[in-house]
């Protein structure tokens, strides 16, 4: 009798063993999302992509007449870039994140599996990046997202006319990252009005619900994780460059590349996500002092440089530097953003414009098209605690939830790529 | 041929050309101010703080010359330069490529093995005369790399480090023509090494110019067709100031090895 429980018993057990190995277990490299967000994936982790693809530059015009100020000279024309293959294909839109360009690590990662996997591949900068705003914003103030997806749409179509004589399509796709993937779901919102791709499918990856709350998380990454606050930068930038000059002295087979901050990671490990969190702050900082001031230099708003001041092609602009490095995204908003759309149309609040710059403004459109689906991260840091069960909700079975990967850290680890590729490929409707 | 010929002229002449107008197109960096409107809402004096250190403050007297000389780089680049390079990479196969690289790489361990022993880093010196002469012979004049994969890494010095060694601080900043962010010390570093190069480096033991002239060529292309970096790709309208930071901190890091 004992035996045979005993028997049953190991049974049992082995059952349990083998369900749990048989279970998927997601395996990126980093629990802690701040070092995911920072580190990405190790070129070790990476999905197996070609080392080069045939990738072709071009520029678009969209305003041949709009007067560009002197210190913007190199921005006058929208750079992007285009990939094709010779027979007929789906082609694929992809939008850049916050201030990020058409050739930020991440697209190129979103350029390479597309590629592989049979797309044409269009890659766009982020509206919020300075050659966008300059060559193709129409207000010149971006972060508005109805009106910077409309401005994107306008661009794909000027592509579109340019490129339809050299490629056959068969199919029009969308997807975006971080802020890419918020516009991309208002883009596709205007596509079934305007009807121009008739976008058959939109994956949104890693995107914000409501972006004044992300960019407020992003703030306060700066402000509060600098010992002593901003004005100690400089202390803060001289211990990273010490820890990384460490790394390189005894490091025999460290060079300057990419890897470089995963070396000094792995050499000596920090005790706390205080340095990564300050990184993140830094690297949202500058994207967002580079958008500020472009869009005040291009518009004349007054916001750090004085309205009557004409900057030229080599004037110096480090005291306006200075200044805009220490304005948080929420300062542009409040300075530069809000005033300049109010004087548009002078009943609109403030929390109006937070409202139609979320998820939640189009969010009975997002609910019921079968054409979206959603890749993000239980932990993605520029979610606030619950926006991750609203995108649950919202997206249902379209979502897929990987446990960690902080933002966008995880997006050429193999499990994310092939589930953002399997989501164009699956040849069925959701 | 000839057609090719006087494709290179007019893009030379033409790089000459922009050079002369940046250079002379007055060399002041303060904004002008064309009607007083007032001041704009963030200025220095509400958002900064007195007494502040700013990581982006690197002593930078020519300012003026160096902005001219950092767009006539990227003229340069674009007209001359990068399509020199895209030719190059569009007839070598990529395997060539990094032979060619290798052997550049092992006829400049000359500097490297002066500036070793200028800072009195024997194992160093040591490691890197091992390498020359690993790599010269086994790795068939310098085409391949043995040595690296024998735990013999490159160590790489220059002219500006070793004065760097001794103390010697960055002094202005400067972009150089073609050559790019650089700064007094450095540009010493850089004069210094290319005459000990050619004086009494591998170009004096061939002792023929025609050699000497085709190496310079071929290892200016290999270098560019290395080199990632790319002048106004990042958008930033802070390029220039941000470049003068990351260029000065680069050689901080690399003076400490």
């Amino acid at each position: 009798m004992m035996k045979r429980l005993n028997r049953l018993l190991g049974v049992c057990i082995c059952i349990l063993m083998l369900s749990g190995t048989l279970a998927h277990s997601y395996d990126y490299p980093f629990a802690d999302r701040y070092v995911a967000t920072v580190l990405g994936t190790p070129a070790e982790y990476v999905y197996d992509l070609p080392k080069e693809v045939p990738l072709k530059f071009d520029t678009v015009k969209m305003f041949p007449e709009r007067k560009i100020p002197g210190i913007l000279w190199n921005l006058d024309e929208l750079r992007y870039s285009y990939l094709r293959h010779k027979g007929p294909a789906p082609l694929i839109f992809l939008v850049a994140g916050t201030g990020a360009s058409f050739q930020s690590a991440k697209m190129k990662v979103m350029q390479k599996a597309f590629y592989q996997a049979g797309y044409h591949v269009v890659s766009l900068s982020s509206p919020t990046h300075p050659n966008f705003i300059v060559a193709a914003s129409t207000s010149g103030v971006p972060g508005h997202l109805e009106e910077d997806s409309s401005d994107l749409y306008q661009v794909m179509q000027s592509i579109w006319e340019k490129l339809q004589k050299k490629v056959e399509v068969t199919d029009f796709f969308l997807t975006g990252y971080s802020l890419g993937a918020a516009q991309s779901a208002f883009i596709a919102k205007l596509d079934e009005e305007v009807k121009v791709f008739n976008f058959r499918k939109v994956l949104l990856i890693n995107p914000p619900v409501s972006l004044y709350n992300s960019v407020q998380v992003l703030d306060k990454m700066l402000e509060e994780n600098i010992p002593g606050g901003v004005n100690n930068f400089n202390a803060f930038y001289k211990r990273l460059i010490n820890a990384l000059t460490e790394t390189y002295a005894h490091g025999d087979n460290v060079e300057f590349n990419d890897q470089f901050l995963y070396q000094a990671f792995k050499y000596r490990k920090p005790t706390s996500d205080e340095p990564f969190a300050a990184l993140i702050g830094s690297d949202f900082r500058i994207s967002s002092a580079n958008m500020a001031f472009v869009s005040d230099v291009l518009t004349k708003a007054g916001y750090v440089v004085p309205k009557g001041v004409d900057l030229r092609r080599h004037d110096s602009t480090e005291e306006y530097a200075r200044v805009v490095t220490r304005l948080s995204f929420t300062d542009y908003f409040k300075g530069l953003f809000l005033p300049y759309f109010q004087a548009q149309n002078p009943n609109l609040t403030e929390r109006d414009l937070v409202e139609m710059t979320s998820l939640q403004y189009i969010e009975d459109y997002l609910r019921t098209s079968p054409k979206f689906g959603l890749i993000t991260n239980e932990d993605d840091l520029i979610l606030l605690p619950g926006e991750v069960d609203y995108l649950r909700r919202l997206f249902g079975s379209r979502a897929t939830i990987f446990p960690s990967g902080g933002h966008c850290g995880n997006m050429a680890y193999p499990d994310n790529v092939m589930a953002m590729v399997g989501f164009f490929q699956s040849s069925n409707q959701n | 041929m000839t057609t090719h010929k006087n494709k290179v002229l007019r893009t030379t002449l033409l790089a000459m050309a922009m050079m002369a107008l940046l250079f002379t197109s007055g060399c002041s960096i303060t904004p002008q101010q064309t009607v007083d409107l007032g001041p704009p809402l963030h200025t220095a004096e509400n958002t900064l703080e007195e007494g502040t250190v700013y990581a982006s403050d690197i002593y930078d007297p020519l300012e003026g010359f160096n902005r001219r000389a950092y767009t006539f780089n990227y003229y340069f680049d674009k007209f001359l330069f990068l399509p020199i390079v895209k030719g190059y990479e569009f007839i070598m196969p990529d395997y060539a490529e990094d032979r060619v690289s290798s052997f550049v790489d092992n006829v400049f361990e000359f500097n490297n093995f002066t500036n070793n022993l200028l800072q009195l880093k024997f194992k160093q010196t040591g490691v890197t005369l091992a390498r020359f002469v690993v790599n010269t012979t086994i790795g068939v004049a310098g085409l391949w790399d043995p040595a690296t994969h024998w735990g013999m890494e490159r160590q790489s010095e220059d002219f500006g480090q070793t004065l760097g060694h001794y103390g010697v601080g960055n002094g202005p900043y400067l972009v150089l023509p073609i050559f790019g962010p650089s700064n007094l010390r450095d540009t010493t570093g850089l004069i210094t090494d290319t005459v000990a190069f050619s004086v009494a480096g591998p170009p004096a033991w061939v002792d023929d110019d025609a050699t000497t002239m085709v190496f310079t060529g071929v290892s200016a292309v290999d270098g560019r067709h290395r080199q990632a970096f790319r002048y106004y790709r990042s958008g930033s309208p802070f390029e220039y100031g941000m470049m003068r930071m990351l260029y000065t901190s680069k050689r901080e890091i690399e003076i400490a090895k």
